[in-house]
């Protein structure tokens, strides 16, 4: 690399990686768009299964899709790929230790007072609750 | 445009500089929208009362507003391949296409939220609508900031000046474009 | 990497490119580095000012309750709830967070690998900008109705939500304001520091050839950017909660606190260190030049910190052990954390075996940088106490805790602080530090440090919680109220020692010795700049040929070997 501060103006563009190859932009786009349709699609068909994966399966699929071959991870070095990953482990990880206290309505000795005397929040919040009710 | 210093040319972590700090940026961002959507898939799973509330979002909107970020993406990616060309002029102008994409999601998601708000669908008119306002305002801020960035860059681009900066604001793009891909099925498919 | 043959020219060697700045550019608008790391450092100096005045006005409360405070007036309940809460709060995100990883991090980092500036200058001053802002508004704060925040640094809803529970509804969401923009400050700082550091590195330079406090700070900047997201969210949340309406932390209607402590906590643990490591990259710094050793495993101590950096975010649950979490999770948390002390352990024996067998100089930074060892082996030994949630289910919320983290925070924030600035300040100013009132200082500094605490280890025994503004309300307590008497009297004895490295600084700032370009005959590549080093910092700039702690080499006439000289 050029070691020289002189920068022109007219920047080079250095390159890093070869673009030989690039998928079809275009193709790219027409089938996410396919899979919008089937994501949006999905829920009419009534089954509860089909319609989590037809919207979070083909999410998946999609962002996939964008991050490979718009924003060219495979392409970059691998460490980028693995920092992304860490990022996404690590929010799996806030879930793991988060979700047994927040989802919860009631424990042992305590309840949630407004989520409602049987479990979660199944009717609005209730009118009139005193905040911080039973000790 | 001051000399830049030696620091920035140099790559001894293999890519150019630009290209590492937006992924850092990105790696930042994911956390942040990672906290706010685990928050709500919390909150999503244990009430009952959010299936109610969801109800009345409007797939249709939600769909066409995706359907544009996605179609935006694709001019973003095809104004880096310009730049990469050496095209500054079209590298500019598929960047204008793109904010034009953000625009007008920001403008069909304003004419949304106003007749939800009219229905009385406000922030506060249950934990479910919260949240919505909240991870859908928070994703608008950064549309609009993309927005804003991209025309920063397009106007130098136009110029065939700062061609690298195409493919950042690209990636940038597209990662906004990624959150809206999981907030779309999270709030206006799963019902 | 084809490197270029020809040494590389920062901007500023080819002849004058631009004029001598205007007052304004030099120091208001710089793009420098170093006056950037001067900006961040000075006001981080000046917040520990302010942060250690609330705590002289809250201890002198505790000592003697109900008395008019000099200088301060009647310490009430809700003044003292906010005296604490601030005072805690500004030392992590505005004392200990710009001093050693925005101000440390922006003189050295550029220094240290070889180059001539952050990769993003701009951005750099934009982020001190910001930083800057952020102090405003937490200031403006405290002259608003109702005072400065009243919730405890950790701002747990619905104390923190609602202005009629915390009495500071203006204070609370200008609180939540000014911690935001310091986030935001620090992640564009995080971004310039650690693209600057992957990919600036001079010639030669090989992974392991970074010195070590670059890897630490590299690191903490890493650990920031990856947990701060959630409390991002939150401190979002928790706004609209306060000013909107919303539910999210209100389980009357629907939302739930301990999601907030979650959300907080995530963030909070990594926390503590993103703070630690820059103190403990700088102590190897000085005392591998102090004991004129090489650092006893550089790679073991890398991958520790490696380590030890993914761990800390399998940890944070332990600040909740009593909040009422699934007991389960608080076994998986126990478990985790008495496993993270073991890496830190293992570095303080790296550098207990760096040491040994040195030829040890007790210089003033060096006497800072042993007493770090020393006093924080205390705080983390404390630790174990908390972290197995058995005995923390006594210990949480008592003074147990809290001197627990003063005994890993003041190592952190002030003795780290006073190590680095005793250290590098021949080359940040090109002068050189009066030894003999460094020496006082330090002593006046640390055996009134150990007064303080150590008593409130036992009145946290003893029983005394947290956060209580008059223990003499407890019939019970009040055998332990001499306790809290020693302790305000040695926090006085060591204010009073603190104007000795005041008057140390600025003095010779401007009528110290005049420094040469490596007073401690250290390795790494700042000594080899000018002291103090011009824009762009070398005519030309260096290749490296070696590691940095090349001390004592056998059969070489120095005792130091400069990283970057040929032979």
């Amino acid at each position: 690399m050029n070691e020289h501060a002189h920068h022109t103006p007219h920047d080079e563009m250095p390159a890093y990686e070869a673009h030989t190859h690039h998928p079809n932009y275009v193709k790219i786009w027409a089938i996410l768009s396919s899979l919008l349709v089937v994501s949006v699609a999905g829920p009419f068909l009534g089954i509860r299964a089909v319609t989590l994966i037809t919207a979070f399966g083909i999410a998946v699929v999609k962002a996939y899709m964008v991050v490979k071959n718009f924003m060219h991870l495979n392409v970059a070095p691998r460490f980028v790929a693995y920092m992304v990953a860490t990022m996404l482990v690590f929010m799996l990880l806030f879930f793991a230790g988060t979700s047994p206290d927040v989802m919860k309505a009631h424990g042992t000795d305590w309840m949630k007072v407004g989520w409602g005397p049987h479990g979660a929040l199944t009717s609005g919040p209730p009118a009139g609750a005193e905040p911080g009710g039973e000790h | 445009m001051s000399a830049r210093p030696i620091a920035t040319t140099r790559s001894t972590a293999g890519m150019p500089t630009g290209r590492l700090a937006v992924w850092w940026v990105i790696a930042s961002e994911i956390v942040i929208f990672g906290g706010i959507i685990s928050s709500y898939v919390m909150f999503r799973l244990s009430h009952d009362v959010f299936t109610a509330e969801a109800a009345h979002t409007n797939t249709w909107i939600g769909a066409f507003n995706t359907f544009v970020l996605l179609t935006s993406s694709l001019f973003a990616v095809l104004g880096h391949k310009a730049a990469e060309d050496g095209d500054g002029r079209k590298a500019a102008n598929m960047l204008y296409l793109t904010s034009l994409g953000g625009l007008t999601f920001l403008v069909v998601k304003s004419f949304e939220w106003t007749h939800e708000i009219r229905e009385g669908f406000t922030i506060t008119a249950g934990p479910f609508w919260s949240f919505y306002y909240t991870a859908c305002g928070l994703h608008a801020l950064h549309v609009l900031g993309g927005v804003v960035i991209m025309l920063i860059v397009a106007a130098s681009a136009r110029k065939e000046l700062e061609l690298h900066r195409v493919e950042l604001i690209g990636i940038y793009w597209h990662f906004v474009d990624v959150v809206w891909i999981f907030l779309f099925p999270l709030l206006y498919i799963a019902k | 990497m084809a490197e270029s043959v020809h040494p590389a020219q920062p901007h500023g060697a080819h002849g004058a490119t631009h004029a001598e700045p205007s007052f304004f550019n030099k120091y208001l608008f710089s793009t420098d580095h170093k006056m950037i790391a001067m900006q961040y450092m000075f006001t981080g100096m000046a917040m520990a000012l302010v942060a250690g005045f609330m705590a002289y006005a809250f201890r002198m409360q505790l000592a003697f309750p109900g008395m008019t405070v000099p200088f301060y007036g009647l310490v009430t309940p809700n003044k003292y709830n906010s005296l604490v809460t601030n005072h805690g709060a500004i030392m992590i995100f505005w004392v200990a967070m710009p001093v050693l990883l925005a101000g440390f991090g922006n003189f050295l980092i550029p220094l240290m690998i070889g180059c001539d500036d952050m990769v993003f200058p701009k951005l750099n001053r934009l982020s001190y900008q910001i930083f800057l802002l952020s102090v405003l508004v937490l200031v403006a704060s405290f002259v608003v109705p109702g005072g400065g925040f009243a919730g405890a640094w950790t701002s747990y809803p619905p104390l923190s939500a609602q202005g009629k529970f915390s009495l500071t509804p203006l204070g609370s969401s200008m609180w939540l304001m000014a911690v935001a923009l310091e986030f935001v400050a620090f992640l564009m700082g995080g971004i310039n520091f650690v693209t600057t550091a992957m990919n600036s590195r001079a010639p030669g330079m090989k992974m392991y050839d970074v010195p070590i406090v670059v890897w630490m700070i590299v690191v903490a900047s890493i650990l920031f950017m990856a947990s701060v997201g959630p409390l991002i969210a939150g401190a979002i949340m928790l706004f609209m909660d306060q000013n909107l309406g919303t539910a999210f932390f209100d389980p009357s209607r629907g939302g739930d606190p301990i999601l907030w402590q979650h959300l907080f906590w995530f963030f909070g643990h990594p926390e503590v260190y993103v703070v630690l490591l820059p103190a403990i990259g700088i102590t190897a710094e000085i005392i591998t030049t102090f004991s004129r050793k090489k650092l006893f495993a550089y790679k073991t101590v890398l991958y520790t910190v490696f380590g030890t950096g993914v761990l800390s975010f399998t940890v944070w649950a332990h600040h909740q052990f009593i909040a009422g979490i699934d007991p389960r999770m608080a076994n998986v948390f126990t478990i985790t954390t008495l496993l993270i002390s073991i890496p830190i352990a293992e570095m303080m024996f790296v550098y207990i075996a760096t040491l040994y067998g040195g030829s040890i100089t007790l210089t003033t930074p060096m006497l800072w940088g042993l007493s770090f060892i020393a006093e924080f082996l205390i705080g983390g030994v404390t630790g174990i106490f908390l972290g197995a949630s058995g005995t923390d289910i006594y210990f949480h919320d008592t003074y147990f805790v809290l001197a627990h983290f003063h005994y890993t925070f003041f190592p952190i924030a002030i003795i780290g602080t006073f190590a680095g600035i005793t250290y590098w300040f021949p080359k940040m100013f090109g002068r050189m530090m009066n030894e003999t009132l460094g020496k006082l200082h330090f002593w006046g500094t640390i055996v009134p440090f150990n007064f303080i605490f150590i008593p409130l280890f036992i009145v946290g025994m003893g029983g005394e919680h947290r956060r209580i503004y008059d223990f003499t309300n407890f019939p019970e307590l009040v055998p332990l109220q001499k306790y809290n008497v020693i302790a305000t009297v040695s926090l006085l004895v060591m204010l009073a020692f603190q104007p000795l490295f005041l008057i140390n600084f600025f003095r010779s700032m401007f009528s110290g010795r005049k420094a040469e370009k490596n007073p401690w005959k250290a390795n790494t590549l700042e000594w080899t700049a000018e002291s103090p080093p011009p824009h762009g910092n070398w005519p030309e700039l260096p290749t490296v040929y070696r590691g940095p702690y090349e001390f004592s080499v056998p059969g070489r006439e120095l005792d130091y070997w400069p990283q970057n000289s040929p032979n």
